[in-house]
């Protein structure tokens, strides 16, 4: 079995951003990119899988400018067999659109999983992995924290992060799985698999080549800073902290 | 303006975030004509479309789904019966709350229907603008829809607070009716089994709802001392949150956990001891009416956003709180 992971670059989620001074969005040149956690612990997962004997080949997908064939060779230094990079240009493409690459490219690769992170770190959607499960008319488990394959059933049973506990899906495959954070750790690339990463191919393609047209149904008009708590008091007391809740605040 | 609210019910109630779905949708527009989806099977689900057929004056119409498939939220079920209400329906909006069931379903939905849903939205300034947090809620990006209808949105339930006055029920209740399912497309149904749901049975109030949040973070050392907390929880008639860092070390399991990657709350008072103040904790919280931090080091970032702040040893404060702290009524 073959499984197909979709990695994006984001960010890195230690840089604290800054809203650009015209409102068009948040300063992205000059700051550290990397691969989205959420990501990075979907590929992990695919690896654990295929170390496990329940896969046999790790495929790492992404969508976006041709700066993104780095976030590539890091998901080939942790140890996907191959990668496809579909570049879309510098527009950003929304969730809508990646869907139906990553469903063009499903019918390329015929994956019996496709595993993505419940969401990116940037524009916070959270909407990728069910649409391109809904496309695909996969069934889906989302958020999850467990994932058990059995090989011979050809079913992965899904643990997932629900409100208020845990809820487990048994999923026929192919199936569509998306992470949530405390689903594993994942490896950092060794030396080495990073210069062995330098010799795996990328594939690449346009959108025009999987026949998907980028559809643009929703327009960022402005991007700004939130608005700022001001700092408050420090007390000196129990006995003052309870007087200002009480007699201040009015919460108790 | 037409707009299908997605609804959760519970032990024969609609959802509290179901509420402020609807009440998000009074947000579009006063003229808006909303109809709230219903589905699941049992005598709860009628006790539940009685419930929501009352619950809030702008209502008009309670459709309800009754078939024993969607008995548990599964997307493949539910985004196929939107997709089939919508068909019937034309609705222009179609909104959901943003929890796990929300998440889930909606987006699948959208896929189904060729338009781009909008995740999160706490703020909406026209039928077709809103504001929603990026990168955590360190930004807010304002986004205009320009596609076709359906305009496909799940909410913040704490941006959209339920208003007092629907505590009384109203007399001409919403019409109640039941959707055809006869041509529910049902290809892709069967391919998942929902096996269980483990839950934390609690006599306290939900994270998301409750009025009073006590949170605990790495700070607190131990599993064993969230008791503590548990304590001052019940005292205040509070919900018990962590931070990821405490998920993490295993104090608590992860649905306490409050921030981006967990809950986001906004209660009347929000109290944490032992918190640092992380980005990515702050996402969770910081639209919390008063913020209250307890912290031995006086330099943490959760300083930076309390109204009121004690530099003290948590381990002392806290059983000083038990006693001092007045019972709730």
């Amino acid at each position: 079995m073959k499984i197909l992971v979709a990695v994006k670059r984001v960010v890195d989620y230690a840089v604290k951003v800054r809203v650009k001074p015209d409102k068009s969005g948040v300063e992205t040149s000059n700051v550290k990119m990397s691969m989205n956690p959420f990501c990075e612990i979907a590929l992990e997962e695919a690896l654990r899988i295929r170390e496990s004997g329940a896969a046999d080949e790790v495929v790492a997908v992404t969508v976006g400018p041709a700066q993104c064939a780095d976030t590539l060779r890091t998901a080939l230094a942790m140890g996907a067999d191959r990668a496809v990079h579909v570049d879309a240009g510098a527009a950003p493409v929304l969730p809508l659109s990646v869907s139906k690459i990553l469903r063009a490219l499903v019918q390329v690769e015929q994956p019996g999983l496709l595993i993505l992170g419940k969401q990116a770190i940037d524009d916070d959607c959270n909407q990728t992995g069910q649409m391109v499960a809904g496309l695909l008319k996969w069934p889906q488990g989302t958020f999850a924290s467990k994932v058990v394959l059995d090989k011979a059933k050809q079913v992965a049973t899904v643990e997932r992060e629900v409100d208020g506990g845990l809820e487990t899906l048994c999923l026929d495959l192919p199936a569509v799985i998306t992470t949530d954070l405390r689903l594993n750790q994942p490896r950092y690339a060794t030396l080495p698999n990073i210069m062995k990463a330098k010799s795996k191919v990328i594939k690449k393609f346009t959108p025009e080549e999987l026949n998907v047209e980028i559809k643009s149904d929703l327009e960022v008009v402005q991007v700004t800073e939130p608005p700022k708590r001001k700092a408050g008091v420090i007390v000196s007391s129990v006995d003052e902290l309870v007087d200002k809740l009480k007699n201040e605040a009015r919460v108790l | 303006i037409s707009t299908l609210v997605v609804a959760e019910h519970d032990g024969g109630s609609i959802k509290p975030s179901s509420l402020s779905a609807v009440e998000a949708a009074v947000a579009i527009s006063r003229e808006n004509s909303i109809s709230v989806l219903l589905g699941g099977s049992g005598p709860n689900l009628g006790k539940a479309a009685l419930h929501a057929a009352s619950s809030h004056p702008l209502i008009s119409q309670v459709l309800v789904a009754d078939a024993d498939i969607l008995m548990h939220p599964l997307a493949e079920t539910w985004a196929e019966l939107v997709h089939l209400v919508q068909q019937k329906g034309g609705y222009s909006h179609i909104i959901t709350a943003s929890n796990s069931f929300g998440k889930n379903i909606l987006p699948r939905a959208a896929a189904l229907l060729d338009v781009s849903p909008v995740t999160d939205i706490t703020e909406i300034s026209e039928p077709h603008l809103f504001v929603r947090p990026i990168y955590a809620g360190n930004a807010l990006c304002t986004v205009r829809y320009v596609g076709k209808d359906p305009c496909m949105m799940t909410i913040r339930s704490t941006s959209f607070p339920l208003h007092s006055d629907l505590a009384e029920p109203k007399s001409d209740a919403a019409t109640i009716s039941q959707v055809d399912l006869s041509t529910f497309n049902e290809e892709s149904f069967g391919k998942s089994r929902w096996l269980k749901l483990a839950s934390q049975d609690t006599e306290r109030p939900d994270l998301g709802n409750a009025h009073v949040v006590v949170t605990g973070g790495r700070g607190l050392k131990s599993a064993e001392n969230f008791k503590l907390l548990e304590k001052l929880a019940e005292k205040l008639g509070a919900a018990v949150g962590a931070t990821r860092a405490a998920v993490d070390a295993g104090f608590v399991p992860n649905d306490l956990q409050v921030g981006q990657t967990g809950k986001i709350v906004a209660p009347e008072l929000y109290m944490a001891f032992g918190v640092s103040g992380a980005i990515q904790h702050l996402a969770g919280m910081r639209d919390s009416k008063v913020i209250v931090a307890i912290n031995k080091d006086a330099d943490a970032p959760i300083f930076q956003v309390a109204d009121y702040g004690l530099v003290a040893d948590l381990f002392d404060v806290i059983p000083e709180l038990l006693e001092k702290l007045p019972e709730k009524k």
